[in-house]
């Protein structure tokens, strides 16, 4: 195709892609440097008959002024991304030097909002993304030892915890796991304590959302794997059988190498929907004891006094830089292949 | 996968059906009882006493005089302004799916045409872009919309989420419009045919099987999107997502959780309906980028 009509053709999403896309994380990593302007005080003095006193007000007129003037705020250069809510560099160097032992440190830092995020984060893509590919695949090995004509539907329930949005996923779980509904009410009465719930501690929610997790997920892994075991040949493992391999050894040397990019496939996808993690925290209101960077941001956008751009921006790009380190090495190995294919 | 050599024993056989069984219940239950759940009111639904009365519907008697109730459907329908939010999700969608099936067939048929090096680019660079967090593409629109006085509108989200589908778009039709083959458009243009007449007149015939693979997931991105909707629409024009989560927000008022139940139930239907219908193009979806390689 001549790179005339290529461009023609190509313009439209291009354009689509650049403009909302491109040029927005251009927008985010511009707004990471500045900050919302600090309001402007004045001194009243106000004088009654005991005495005059000097009170500091806020002015706003010269304030909405300001933000008028520069809307985007004050520069901060690099300010925010060092400050108490991102990396927090001087908390953490006061932590080193005051605190006596290492674990001390440690607590003081995951207790910084940032550090606390990404702890969540990063715990939450290790435990669900392995588990995700496990249960995925057993899935997919035992519906494809059932009966052809019962598949169909058997698909279809599988696959709902994948179809729902995660808000909606979510909240219908969290309805049957909270004190009230049917599984937290009977959990209470087994374990005879009615003070028990997904709220009532840290670990319990973070098992709750990881679990979630593990429940949305699956389904996609399963309907990829599915569909690669499908492709199997049959000749190696009739020859296995006849060798009389066990079911275990058929699957771990002929089944699994077979598969195996798919898996790296499922593998990357899920760690960056994983990576991402938002909605389930506010389906299970566990803003008091998970959050993710995702959610950072969103409270920073949905901040009511003022919104802090410049906060949701920095972590934004902290986030992307994140992603960026979970892609480069598909990227680089794309990059290596498409270089030796020259 | 059925061996001739591959004899599973009774043993097996069990186990698999019990695990099946295990596994669809905790996939499915959680549907089902939500949308039993639907019909009762909020005490038995959300029993703080005995979670037998959601079963039994002791309250939803005692305060309806019946087992079942739509109370729920219909006061989030009217009083909560459900059918707003449903009217917006439509329109959201409607127009999503037609214009990022517009944009998507015409880049995709040029990038699975092209020999340049630059077409492998423009799809690693789709891929960079598919893996983005939404939230953080939404840090970057707010600000500029808010000073050219765009926010809060539905063409705005419209335009929002085709360019966020795109990437997810471009691929998807990409691995698609490669397994047709390069005689048929070739031959066109050698009968003098310029490329959009051969992309008018011999692709578009034979591409709606892919087409309705992408405009499903296009559908499911529109319909099921929070972040982008919650963040960029006004209250007066929220889909029905955000529209769930503003009913959990108040929950000062005994009937909203019920109404946030109801909802669900509402939006999950059509979604469930689609998928069953659409499954097998939902799944071959799933499975272009990964099996075609």
């Amino acid at each position: 195709m001549p790179n005339k009509t290529f461009f023609w053709f190509f313009l439209p999403t291009g354009l689509a892609m650049i403009l909302f896309i491109g040029l927005p994380i251009i927008s985010t990593g511009i707004q990471s440097f500045y900050a919302q302007h600090d309001q402007v005080v004045k001194e009243v003095k106000k004088c009654d008959p005991f005495g005059c006193t000097v009170s500091i007000v806020v002015d706003n007129e010269e304030t909405s002024k300001i933000r008028e003037a520069k809307p985007l705020g004050k520069f901060n250069g690099f300010g925010t991304y060092t400050d108490r809510n991102h990396l927090a560099v001087d908390e953490i160097k006061k932590f080193w030097n005051e605190t006596e032992s290492f674990g001390a440190f440690v607590d003081q830092v995951t207790n910084l909002p940032f550090y606390k995020a990404l702890i969540f984060t990063l715990t939450y893509c290790l435990f669900v993304t392995p588990n995700v590919l496990l249960l995925g695949f057993i899935i997919a090995l035992s519906l494809n030892a059932v009966a052809r004509k019962i598949r169909g539907p058997l698909i279809f329930g599988t696959i709902l915890p994948m179809i729902v949005t995660p808000l909606v996923g979510s909240l219908v779980l969290f309805w049957m796991i909270d004190s009230q509904g049917i599984i937290g009410a009977n959990i209470q009465n087994l374990m005879n304590d009615p003070y028990l719930s997904l709220k009532s501690s840290k670990t319990l929610t973070w098992i709750t959302i990881i679990i979630y997790g593990i429940w949305h997920h699956s389904p996609f892994a399963f309907v990829v794997f599915y569909a690669a075991l499908q492709t199997v040949p049959q000749e190696p493992i009739e020859a296995a059988i006849i060798d009389g391999a066990s079911r275990f050894q058929r699957i771990k040397h002929i089944v699994l190498p077979h598969i195996y990019p798919v898996v790296t496939f499922v593998a990357l996808i899920s760690l960056m929907d994983n990576f991402r993690v938002f909605e389930p925290i506010i389906g299970f209101s566990a803003e008091g004891s998970a959050q993710s960077l995702s959610w950072l941001i969103y409270d920073n956008l949905v901040n009511e006094e003022v919104i802090l751009f410049g906060s949701a921006a920095a972590t934004s790009m902290m986030t992307i830089i994140g992603i960026a380190i979970l892609l480069a090495p598909v990227l680089i190995r794309t990059w290596k292949e498409f270089k030796t294919a020259r | 996968m059925d061996y001739g050599l591959d004899t599973k024993s009774t043993r097996l056989k069990t186990f698999n059906t019990i695990f099946i069984i295990t596994w669809l219940l905790i996939a499915c239950f959680p549907f089902i009882w939500t949308f039993w759940g639907s019909f009762k009111v909020r005490a038995d639904f959300f029993s703080r006493s005995d979670w037998w009365y959601a079963i039994s519907a002791f309250n939803t008697l005692i305060e309806t005089g019946g087992k079942f109730t739509t109370n729920a459907y219909t006061q989030a329908w009217t009083e909560g302004e459900f059918w707003k939010a449903s009217k917006n999700t439509i329109i959201v969608t409607v127009f999503v799916v037609s214009i990022s099936l517009f944009l998507g067939t015409l880049g995709a048929y040029a990038l699975s045409r092209s020999t340049e090096k630059y077409a492998f680019w423009i799809l690693m660079a789709a891929l960079i872009f598919r893996a983005m967090p939404h939230i953080t593409l939404v840090s970057g629109y707010l600000f500029p919309f808010f000073e050219l006085q765009i926010w809060g509108i539905l063409p705005t989200t419209i335009v929002v989420l085709v360019a966020i589908n795109q990437p997810f778009t471009l691929w998807l039709l990409y691995s698609f419009f490669k397994t047709v083959p390069k005689e048929l458009d070739e031959s066109a243009l050698i009968d003098g045919c310029s490329y959009f007449q051969a992309f008018r007149h011999i692709i578009m015939p034979v591409m709606w099987p892919g087409v309705i693979t992408a405009g499903l997931f296009s559908l499911m991105l529109a319909y099921n999107d929070f972040t982008v909707t919650a963040l960029l629409l006004n209250q007066e024009n929220h889909t029905m997502v955000p529209k769930i989560q503003s009913y959990l927000g108040t929950n000062q008022h005994e009937g909203n959780l019920m109404w946030a139940v109801s909802a669900v139930v509402s939006a999950t239907a059509p979604l469930f309906m689609l998928v069953m219908f659409f499954q097998r193009q939902v799944i071959s979806g799933l499975t272009a980028g990964a099996v075609k390689g």
